[in-house]
């Protein structure tokens, strides 16, 4: 079934939604956090870990704040937008689902040249990594497609498939559109339409500013030790019924790699730190993976 | 006679796994079959992106019958261990033979059918298969590359029944992923296995991909007058990534032409794997081809146009990279390598770029460059590595300094050396020539070397992680291939470096490169131990060396040495052997020739030796010849008379001495 109209980014996302909300997805809110990936949100990274199953679809605004052109480059953003599916344990036939979710924003396979290119993907961030592809239509690169083997530096078993679908290229690719911000967001036919430029440009252009040139390196490096220091607290704090707080705990995690990444795009992180601070974020990551397993064991 | 075919199928197989996955499954095929005891005619693997194949031509239908005979105990052992042995050979008491007092049972082993003995086979080759990198999926256990969707096992025509991790063996397999009727079909034989799969539009062996990518793109290049640029790297990846390989022509921008023809390929090749083309000049022609996996309805317009928007995309930013480079220039770049690690222990890049400036201006005029401008290239040499243009193409390090170098004016030798100094970097890669490229390629590959070796980071069996032993054969080949004169020592001396255990280092490496030039290793053993550092005059020698020892006055003399050896070695082992100088004996004539020989030749071989002609010292050695050998047949060296032994056992030193001056002869084998 190949879409007869070109899809809006905002089709391709509610395509997208109901697509794989009717092969019995949890059809998610992105995190309210500051992210680098749409992995990084808990119902992926915790969910991938202990034995229950899980399906989950979400899309994830990703702050990458090293990226950032001011607005002034067709192809680079310092905030994107992933599709995320993660589906545990993987369906043995996950590889035709992803292709059929791509006929329906209307990737043809039969007229476009689809490729599973071998990429090794990993987040040492949280001590991630897995196996499978950078999926390529017609040479670009549309999605990462992944079997996780460890998360929080802990073996996964059950093992989940994680998709990744980066938005803006699929719809650059979809649209026939070279500039991300000429992007039809929504319908042209629309009484309001609106190009994604006039919806994220200026946030482009002031986030650039902000996060390479103003944002307070001091304040970023006190937060950053404030956040390392909470994560065990909350990891030996207990809720009412006497679970450990694990996911406030992880959210805390979530910001110290934020403000790791904000370090990074000041250029305040000597080439040499930089293992370290990954290392930290990694050891609190773990921490947390640790916690959540115990107690997902124990429940199941 | 009988045939077997496997297919193992599943998700796409990384192109760089495939051709040691399909040599590895005909290695533990073979192994496994050999210790059934299954002999073939033919066993051949094929692996492509979805399926790793074997079949094996001319087994046998079933193992042979055997014999077996197994030791028991002894006779008139206690009860309990005959009992033992009966029950684990399942015999009665009366089956058993008595020989030399021992139990012996005598077991008929019928052959397995070779389907039973395959259905064994097969799981343990899969769930023990060495993929570099491996995974689980799913809830399951199994290790593959990938998830393993499907087994097709036939014996015969017949499917061999067996299951692996909930996989069951059949007769069935797949088509290409897109293309065709895409349902599951039966196969019976190789011959048909590999037909049908043609007509679902797979091709099921390497070498066949290959060979239609290479015609299809060498047919679409010359439609339009034009030639494929040949890449064998890049050629046997893509023919890993596609089972209906489609290679079509796609357009770009000749704007982007004015880039270096070096960034435009290496976007074509590493980022999409794409081919170049060019024009009837070898020019880099605004085409390219992409090896696309479908042949589409509408011959590959989309696919082709696609490819070129990314492309496109791709040169646009490589061409923002070049023109925000050139804004600033090298020299200013010195700064941004201090916040660059070398290695945690030797400190910055800004630091060993000081290192390489200092050696390579040491060395300059030994290698006939002039020191400023080998200090100034080394300075400059890595400044690039700060780049965007580096960084987003580390494989055009040193080109693109180069470049920019260039751009800025720098002076042309300069430049040049920037560009070249990381040469030579595989065997195919001529060493450079240009004095300055030859100054700064030599300071930088030898302090790789110090540096690591300071800090005890020495390559150990197949463990070279800083690629030490590249750095080291370079060094060797810029020294031999440029007949400079260059000892280590004295590029030892101008670092701060001991340079602890790096001429070992490189006798090692001067031995692997002799060898692979076909010289003998013993010989460069023999060389080295004389404590020579120069490497051209080493490898002289050893040449001369070689030469000498394939003639009759070489292998005589070299006996004769063995045997003068042996003899003080004897009589070393005694006591300490006589100090004094040989003198001209009264007699006997063999005695007197063989002292008035070396007389003659020791200042020939000296000579020879000022002048580096190690065959004329060698020719001068070869009149000791016969001199030695009429001493060995007519004098007794151990003589009762004590003046006369220690004469005599003096002129064999005096002779073992004399050849020590060319090589150690007790190194060399023979």
């Amino acid at each position: 079934m190949t879409a007869s109209k070109v899809l809006s980014f905002q089709d391709i996302i509610l395509t997208l939604h109901a697509f794989w909300s009717a092969r019995g997805c949890v059809i998610l809110q992105p995190y309210d956090l500051e992210v680098g990936a749409g992995t990084l949100h808990p119902a992926t990274v915790l969910r991938a870990l202990g034995p229950k199953p899980w399906r989950a679809a979400y899309v994830q605004p990703s702050r990458r704040p090293s990226d950032g052109r001011h607005g002034d480059n067709p192809n680079r953003l310092r905030q994107f937008h992933q599709y995320q599916v993660i589906l545990k344990p993987n369906p043995p036939d996950m590889q035709a689902l992803y292709l059929a979710s791509l006929e329906t924003i209307g990737i043809d396979p039969k007229l476009h040249d689809i490729r599973f290119v071998e990429d090794d993907w990993e987040n040492p961030t949280v001590g991630a990594w897995g196996l499978g592809w950078e999926v390529w239509c017609d040479g670009m690169e549309v999605s990462q497609y992944t079997y996780f083997q460890q998360v929080g530096g802990l073996d996964v078993s059950p093992v989940s498939g994680e998709l990744t679908y980066g938005l803006e290229r699929l719809a650059l690719y979809v649209q026939g559109v070279d500039n991300v911000y000429d992007l039809a967001f929504n319908d042209p036919q629309s009484p309001d339409f609106k190009t994604y430029g006039d919806v994220f440009l200026e946030n482009e252009r002031q986030f650039s500013a902000f996060e390479q040139e103003q944002a307070d390196t001091d304040m970023l490096i006190r937060q950053f030790h404030d956040m390392e220091a909470l994560v065990p607290k909350l990891l030996a704090s207990v809720s009412r019924r006497g679970q450990p707080l694990v996911l406030p705990a992880f959210d805390h995690v979530l910001k110290a790699s934020h403000l790791f990444n904000l370090l990074d795009a000041r250029g305040a992180i000597a080439v040499a730190e930089r293992q370290s601070y990954i290392g930290r974020i990694r050891d609190l990551c773990r921490e947390c993976a640790l916690a959540w397993v115990k107690l997902e064991e124990a429940g199941a | 006679m009988p045939q077997l075919l496997l297919e193992l199928f599943s998700e796409e197989i990384p192109a760089r796994m495939q051709n040691g996955a399909a040599r590895d499954l005909e290695r533990l095929a073979a192994d496994h079959l050999g210790r059934a005891e299954l002999t073939c005619q033919r066993l051949a693997a094929f692996a492509g992106p979805r399926r790793l194949s074997l079949v094996v031509d001319g087994l046998p239908e079933r193992q042979l019958d055997r014999t077996e005979e197994r030791k028991g105990p002894r006779v008139g052992a206690p009860e309990a261990a005959l009992a033992g042995f009966l029950r684990s050979t399942g015999l009665m008491r009366e089956d058993l033979i008595q020989r030399e007092g021992v139990w012996f049972a005598r077991l008929d082993r019928p052959g397995r059918s070779t389907a039973e003995v395959t259905a064994d086979i097969v799981p343990l080759i899969v769930s023990g298969f060495p993929w570099p990198k491996s995974m689980t999926w799913g809830a399951g256990a199994l290790r593959w590359v990938r998830p393993l969707h499907s087994i097709l096992c036939l014996f015969d025509g017949h499917v061999v029944e067996f299951g692996i991790d909930g996989i069951q063996s059949g007769d069935l397999t797949e088509g290409h992923r897109f293309m065709g009727p895409q349902r599951p079909f039966r196969v019976t034989s190789f011959d048909g296995y590999r037909t049908d799969l043609e007509s679902h539009f797979v091709v099921l062996d390497a070498d066949d991909r290959k060979r239609r990518i290479l015609a299809g793109a060498r047919a679409a290049c010359a439609r339009r007058g034009l030639v494929l640029v040949d890449d064998d790297g890049l050629l046997e990846e893509v023919a890993g990534m596609a089972e209906w390989p489609t290679p079509l022509m796609g357009d770009m921008d000749p704007a982007f032409l004015s880039l270096p023809p070096e960034v435009v390929r290496t976007t074509m090749r590493s980022h999409q794997r794409y081919f170049a083309v060019a024009d009837g000049e070898g020019r880099l022609a605004p085409h390219f081809i992409v090896v696309a996996n479908i042949e589409a309805a509408d011959g590959g317009a989309l696919i082709a146009a696609g490819n070129a928007r990314v492309l496109a995309a791709r040169l646009t930013d490589a061409r923002f990279f070049w023109s925000e480079d050139l804004k600033r220039p090298l020299e200013t770049r010195l700064e941004a390598l201090k916040g660059v690690t070398f290695h945690a222990k030797l400190g910055s890049m800004f630091e060993r770029v000081g290192r390489i400036e200092a050696l390579a201006r040491a060395i300059a005029s030994s290698v006939g460059a002039d020191p400023e401008k080998a200090a100034s290239a080394a300075r400059l040499a890595k400044a690039d590595l700060v780049t965007a243009m580096v960084g987003e193409f580390p494989e055009l390090q040193g080109i693109v300094g180069g470049y920019y170098a260039r751009a800025e004016g720098v002076d042309r030798a300069v430049a040049d050396a920037i560009r070249d100094h990381y040469r030579p970097q595989g065997p195919s890669e001529p060493a450079p020539t240009a004095p300055v490229t030859i100054a700064v390629a030599l300071a930088d590959k030898m302090d790789t070397i110090f540096a690591f070796f300071s800090i005890g980071e020495t390559p150990t069996g197949s463990r070279d992680p800083f690629a030490l032993r590249r750095a080291a054969l370079g060094v060797v080949r810029i020294v031999l291939d440029n007949g400079l004169r260059l000892p280590l020592g004295e590029m030892i001396a101008a670092t701060r470096f001991d340079g602890a255990g790096v001429m070992a280092f490189f006798a090692e490496r001067l031995k692997v490169l002799l060898r692979d030039r076909g010289a003998r290793h013993d010989l460069v053993d023999a060389v080295f131990a004389l404590g020579d550092d120069d490497l051209a005059r080493v490898v002289a020698r050893v040449d001369a060396l070689a030469a000498f020892l394939a003639s009759d006055d070489g292998t005589n003399l070299l006996a004769a040495y063995k045997r003068a050896g042996n003899i003080l070695n004897a009589e070393a082992r005694k006591g300490a052997l006589p100090q004094v100088q040989a003198r001209r004996p009264g007699g006997p004539a063999a005695e007197v020739g063989l002292f008035d020989a070396l007389q003659d030749c020791r200042p020939r071989v000296e000579k020879a030796l000022a002048g580096e002609d190690f065959a004329a010292a060698l020719s001068a050695l070869a009149r000791l010849r016969a001199p030695v050998d009429a001493f060995f047949d007519g004098v007794l060296v151990n003589s009762p008379v004590a003046a006369e032994r220690d004469n005599r056992l003096a002129l064999l030193t005096e002779v073992r001495e004399a050849m020590g001056r060319l090589a150690d002869f007790s190194l060399v084998s023979g």
